[in-house]
């Protein structure tokens, strides 16, 4: 989601096959850089292999052009890598954000064959997409601090999950400025 | 030195230490016409002789200078045809990079995958090396930058280079006179006198090429006309 020269990307914590819980602390929002993170829903094992693949393109790019990569580059990279594997695909959604020039905020998410879809305020993905999207839709409101940007994201995120039997077990929230970086972990229904 | 018993192979090192193959293609480029480059504050100039082999040529059809892509060109120093296989592939290079990032390729990175090219051909079996050296011009994010790259694959940044017939001579008149704060304008001057010097005879706009980038990043090749006039400038 996307606020006042800020933004902030959440997770719930649930890793799960089908209806057994398998892990309550399950990572999947991924730093490459300092002002550039990608959420990775869907196929845990391809979330973990898509975000390896990423961490090294983008070192190589680092050592090459001397300098980090743009959200929206970052952001062609990951579709390009998508589609590759059009026609035996990695079964997961990326959500994409990053403060590119000037500090203005990025956001995009792409489905798992690489199709980008570009926001100006919030990008959902994963099972419960559908409840965040209402909610986000409902809660968001442009340009907000980041404090305020923090409580709508998290309340968002807690509303949605609580209506989907997939997601839960709390919530992971990172809240990017241009001059530090915030990680909370929310409370919710533990179930 | 025995040298000379190693310079049948390209993949053989001579005894002192050097690939005689890339010595030769290094003649190769020394005896093609001159060719020139300049980085100015806000831009790149390259020139070069456009000595054609007899009249009956038809001049317009024939463009040493030629785009890589829109914010970068490229001139040469040697035998043509090589030329045009290494702009081919490098222009090939700038799109893959285009549709991997979305992003124009910096010059840097162009120049490097430009000289990783020159040098596979300096370690293959039943290659030759390339027979030009390049200088390649192009206007990105980090401002105005100029890079030639030998037939060896090696590749330095200049701020103003000449390679050719008349090298030495030209290089002198360069440190001679290159400034730090040359603008675009005086270093095309600065590129024509350069070229008049070592010229054999009458110069115009039909016999040289003169190709510039400037802050709009967008590199073009001067027609003969435009040359006429910066010509009549300088006398």
């Amino acid at each position: 989601m996307v606020g006042k020269n800020c933004f902030a990307i959440a997770s719930d914590r649930r890793l799960g096959v089908q209806l057994q819980t398998v892990a309550t602390d399950f990572q999947r929002v991924f730093k490459i850089h300092d002002r550039l993170y990608i959420g990775l829903s869907g196929l845990a094992t391809d979330a973990q292999t898509m975000y390896q693949k990423l961490v090294f393109r983008h070192k190589l790019y680092q050592l090459r052009e001397e300098r980090d990569m743009k959200p929206q580059t970052f952001a062609s990279l990951v579709s390009a890598l998508l589609y590759e594997k059009r026609f035996g695909p990695f079964f997961c959604q990326p959500v994409i954000a990053g403060l590119g020039d000037n500090d203005e905020p990025f956001i995009c998410t792409m489905d798992c064959l690489g199709a980008k879809e570009l926001a100006k305020d919030f990008v959902v993905s994963g099972t419960a997409s559908e409840s965040l999207y209402g909610a986000c839709e409902s809660m968001y409101k442009p340009d907000m601090e980041p404090e305020e940007l923090f409580e709508t994201i998290s309340q968002a995120l807690l509303s949605s999950v609580d209506r989907d039997c997939l997601s839960g077990w709390g919530g992971y929230v990172l809240l990017v400025t241009p001059t530090e970086v915030q990680e909370k972990m929310l409370k919710g229904r533990m179930d | 030195m025995g040298d000379s018993q190693y310079s049948f192979s390209l993949t053989t090192f001579s005894p002192s230490g050097k690939l005689v193959q890339i010595e030769h293609a290094l003649m190769a480029v020394g005896s093609g016409q001159t060719s020139l480059g300049i980085k100015a504050t806000n831009g790149v100039v390259v020139a070069t002789e456009k000595k054609l082999p007899s009249i009956l040529v038809d001049e317009t059809s024939v463009q040493k200078i030629q785009l890589v892509t829109p914010n970068i060109g490229v001139v040469y120093s040697g035998m043509g045809p090589d030329s045009r296989v290494l702009v081919r592939k490098s222009r090939k290079q700038a799109q893959q990079y285009f549709r991997l990032y979305k992003e124009t390729i910096p010059v840097t990175q162009l120049v490097r995958e430009t000289a990783a090219v020159m040098q596979e051909f300096t370690q293959s079996g039943g290659v030759r090396p390339f027979g030009v050296s390049l200088l390649i011009a192009g206007y990105d994010d980090n401002g105005p930058q100029l890079y030639q790259v030998d037939p060896s694959g090696s590749y330095f940044s200049w701020k103003a280079s000449a390679m050719g017939k008349n090298v030495s001579n030209a290089k002198t008149f360069l440190e001679k006179r290159y400034t730090e704060d040359m603008e675009l304008e005086d270093a095309i001057h600065t590129a024509i006198l350069t070229l008049k010097e070592g010229f054999e005879g009458q110069i115009s706009g039909k016999n040289i090429e003169i190709g510039i980038i400037g802050t709009d990043r967008q590199f073009r090749v001067l027609s003969s006309s435009e040359i006429d006039d910066y010509l009549a400038e300088v006398e």
